[in-house]
């Protein structure tokens, strides 16, 4: 559901001036025309309830809601499985998001003269490239719920904006195994079990609508598989008290970064682990400390048939980690801040580009055509270059709500990303750190247990060291920037 | 934007408190800490005046608390039963004898215990403040809160060792007191009047069925079932038995209906040994003792 595109700008004063305006008017819209929000429908209308008993605002989730989810989808009042629903009851929702965005970055960008009536390209220059516009976010159809009494499963295809399907989710789920809450098994491609859920996040923007403490790849590093933002493919144990105050789990996945068809890490996997907290702080609310942990290994060399690199043949597996603690910090109903550190290492192959040696492209097909086109590959007798070291980092998400109520939310967050060692020796210290600034608001007009609406109006402001355009005076690369603008609808029923 | 301007400015900080606490000793209603506003009488449909209610509970119980939230009307009984109406103030679980109100403890566990086989999930999630908020907040929907005082909660005795002898007690209690017209001789909600069941405001409703594994609604202990028998569950046909049965005979029941549930059970080895049978229902009932 990210939207992203690069165009070009103008003047930073006459954006900011036209954000004003347009926040003001969106402002406006919202004091003027309202009623009394929702996630995924197809659970409020199972169940009856309101989205926001499920969801701080949607989509959110409160305690209520993940314990909801801890559970398997299902409120434990005997009334979980699906006998017990109208026979015409469905679980589908669908959720899509039209917007009007404005996208701005700096690009490399041709400079004319016109000598004799003719235009000429003279050089290049580094441009801000604004575009603005109407267009439309992915669709996702969501559909999960209860086959049984404590087999719960969830399938969610999802399209690009042009229409393209995947498959973001799908997983079965045997629930609370032996009576006890503290065992559930999950096997399938799902959403890692970050309390901080990126697949629940309030914004939508290309940079806004991740957490780039979940995505975070050095500068020339080939490690793509220690995204934990990305749903992975393997198996999932959950444990939780009954009240869910207590949560563990620990994941064996693919070191496949998600994709399908063992294209890549078909021998090699990723251990994820958190434990988390919850206490009582009265009248502040519901307070969760907890910590993750990601300890996995993947490839770096895969066999070649005529220089291309041959899906699932991977091995040479290398090892990566990243490690961190999230805080869920409430004070009172209004004000709350969530926090994700993290820390990571990895290898010091994968710090010189090894690791996706098949390019690919998420289905299992390669995309390199010739081996000068792909990525370095650790075939036998290749050397690391002298000195390579293994990058490490350290990264945090600061991100805080004020619910006025759980039809409006206020939105801010920001997110640091500092390299504490680069690849290679010599490398400037901060290439590829990362300062990203969200704020924005969503409001829902209405609340029932039927479908969710939301008047979304987000800015974001991206700034990377190190990884812009190179500068045609210097010879070397700028900060890239990027900005975005994003309002629209988003709704889902 | 009436339902968000109702009370001030949209960026105005609603600023309320609740006073309530569990054991009842401070104020048990909402204010807005504004002054001028109160959520106590005239005020009280508010939307600010409690958030913790229009989140959770608003959709089945509604804005009055009468029972009528949006989903109330897909409740089809008996296998939903329809939302409580609050401003009746007549509740099923209590501490207290039958007819008179129910503690702020009775009503707080009854929210972070929830109800089997209803709607009404546990909200063992809430914070203990929060439930006190909605404590308050379901009270000031009946007036009854304001003149009279909840019920004194009924004693109950040490729970006494079972013994094969106590069992075969239970069933003639059983027998004596026509459970089985309801919950059928074997405990499977199937006695001859089952099918005529109905609660207070007509609806149809259903006896506990005690074997296919379902927690009675006012919790599993033998304590909550014992409590049951004598505080009776007011707005159902279950009537208190506080006048019929003494206490030792009470925790005679429990054991005997023991005997009825699928889980696993010291009372069901000793029914299995004693062989006992079901209750004759053509039998004329045992004379008390």
């Amino acid at each position: 559901m990210h939207v992203s595109r690069r165009l070009r700008i103008r003047s930073f004063a006459t954006f900011a001036s036209s954000l004003s305006s347009v926040s003001l008017i969106l402002i406006s819209l919202v004091l003027t025309c309202s009623q009394p929000a929702s996630a995924i429908p197809a659970f409020a209308r199972k169940y009856g309830l309101r989205c926001s008993a499920c969801h701080e605002s949607w989509p959110m989730l409160n305690y209520f809601g993940q314990k909801f989810k801890d559970n398997g989808y299902q409120l434990m009042n005997d009334r979980d499985a699906p006998i017990w629903q109208n026979p015409g009851y469905w679980p589908v929702t669908f959720r899509i998001t039209p917007i009007w965005h404005r996208l701005s970055t700096n690009e490399n960008a041709d400079t004319y003269s016109t000598v004799g009536g003719v235009s000429t390209v003279t050089g290049t220059a580094i441009e801000r490239i604004t575009s603005t516009g109407f267009d439309l976010s992915g669709l996702d159809f969501h559909t999960g719920g209860t086959l049984e009494k404590n087999i719960s499963f969830y399938v969610l295809p999802s399209s690009d904006s042009t229409g393209s399907f995947h498959f973001e989710t799908v997983m079965g789920r045997l629930d609370n195994l032996f009576g006890s809450s503290w065992l559930n098994l999950k096997l399938g491609r799902f959403e890692l079990d970050n309390l901080l859920s990126e697949k629940r996040i309030l914004t939508l923007t290309g940079e806004g609508g991740i957490y780039q403490t979940y995505h975070f790849i050095p500068v020339g590093d080939g490690n793509i598989f220690g995204q934990i933002g990305d749903n992975q493919l393997g198996m999932e144990y959950l444990g939780h008290s009954a009240d869910d105050r207590t949560r563990v789990s620990a994941a064996l996945i693919s070191s496949n970064d998600g994709n399908v068809n063992l294209t890549l890490g078909s021998n090699s996997y990723t251990g994820f682990f958190t434990a988390s907290q919850a206490f009582d702080a009265g009248k502040l609310g519901v307070e969760r400390l907890g910590f993750y942990a990601m300890y996995g290994e993947a490839a770096t060399y895969y066999r070649t048939s005529g220089g291309i690199p041959i899906p699932g043949s991977g091995v040479g597996n290398k090892s990566f980690s990243r490690e961190g603690f999230v805080g869920q910090l409430y004070f009172t109903h209004h004000f709350d801040v969530q926090i994700v550190t993290q820390h990571g290492e990895d290898n010091a192959w994968f710090g010189q580009g090894y690791g996706n040696a098949i390019a690919t492209d998420g289905n299992g097909g390669v995309t390199c055509t010739t081996p000068t086109g792909c990525p370095p590959n650790n075939t036998p007798g290749t050397t690391l270059p002298a000195g390579a070291r293994a990058p490490s980092w350290n990264g945090a998400t600061f991100e805080a709500h004020y619910v006025y109520s759980p039809q409006l939310i206020f939105i801010g967050r920001y997110e640091l990303e500092r390299m504490s060692q680069q690849s290679t020796v010599g490398l400037a210290s901060n290439l590829g750190n990362i300062s990203n600034y969200t704020i924005g608001y969503r409001y829902n007009p209405f609340m029932t247990s039927r479908a969710g609406f939301a008047w979304h109006n987000e800015f974001d402001l991206f700034h990377q060291n190190g990884t812009g355009p190179t500068s045609p005076v210097t010879g070397t690369p700028t900060n890239l920037t990027i900005s975005e603008l994003l309002l629209g609808f988003d709704f889902d029923f | 934007m009436v339902a968000l301007l109702g009370r001030g400015s949209i960026f105005g900080a609603p600023a309320y408190f609740m006073g309530a606490t569990l054991d009842g000793t401070a104020s048990a209603v909402a204010e807005f800490s504004s002054g001028d506003q109160s959520c106590r009488k005239a005020d009280w449909k508010s939307p600010w005046c409690n958030r913790t209610y229009r989140r959770f509970c608003v959709g089945c119980h509604g804005e009055m608390g009468d029972g009528n939230g949006e989903n109330a009307k897909w409740f089809e009984t008996p296998l939903f039963p329809k939302p409580r109406d609050f401003q009746l103030a007549v509740f099923k679980c209590r501490s207290t004898p039958s007819g008179t109100l129910p503690t702020d403890e009775d009503l707080a566990d009854s929210i972070k215990r929830g109800f089997d086989r209803s709607n009404m999930p546990s909200w063992n999630t809430v914070t203990n403040q929060e439930r006190a908020d909605l404590v308050a907040w379901i009270k000031h929907f009946s007036p009854r809160w304001q003149t009279e005082k909840p019920g004194t909660p009924i004693v109950i005795p040490p729970e006494p060792e079972v013994t094969p002898e106590r069992i075969k007690a239970g069933r003639d209690v059983f027998a004596r007191v026509q459970c089985w017209k309801c919950h059928g001789v074997q405990g499977m909600a199937n006695g001859p009047s089952a099918p005529t069941l109905t609660d207070d405001l007509g609806r149809p409703i259903e006896p506990f069925n005690f074997t296919i594994g379902a927690r009675p609604k006012c919790g599993d202990t033998d304590k909550d079932i014992y409590r049951i028998f004598m505080t009776g569950l007011d707005g159902t046909p279950m009537p208190s038995y506080a006048d019929n049965i003494k206490p030792d005979e009470a925790w005679d029941l429990v054991f005997y209906l023991r005997t009825f549930m699928s889980q696993h059970s010291v009372e069901k080895e000793m029914a299995k040994k004693l062989d006992l049978k079901p209750v004759d229902p053509n039998a004329p009932p045992p004379a008390a003792p």
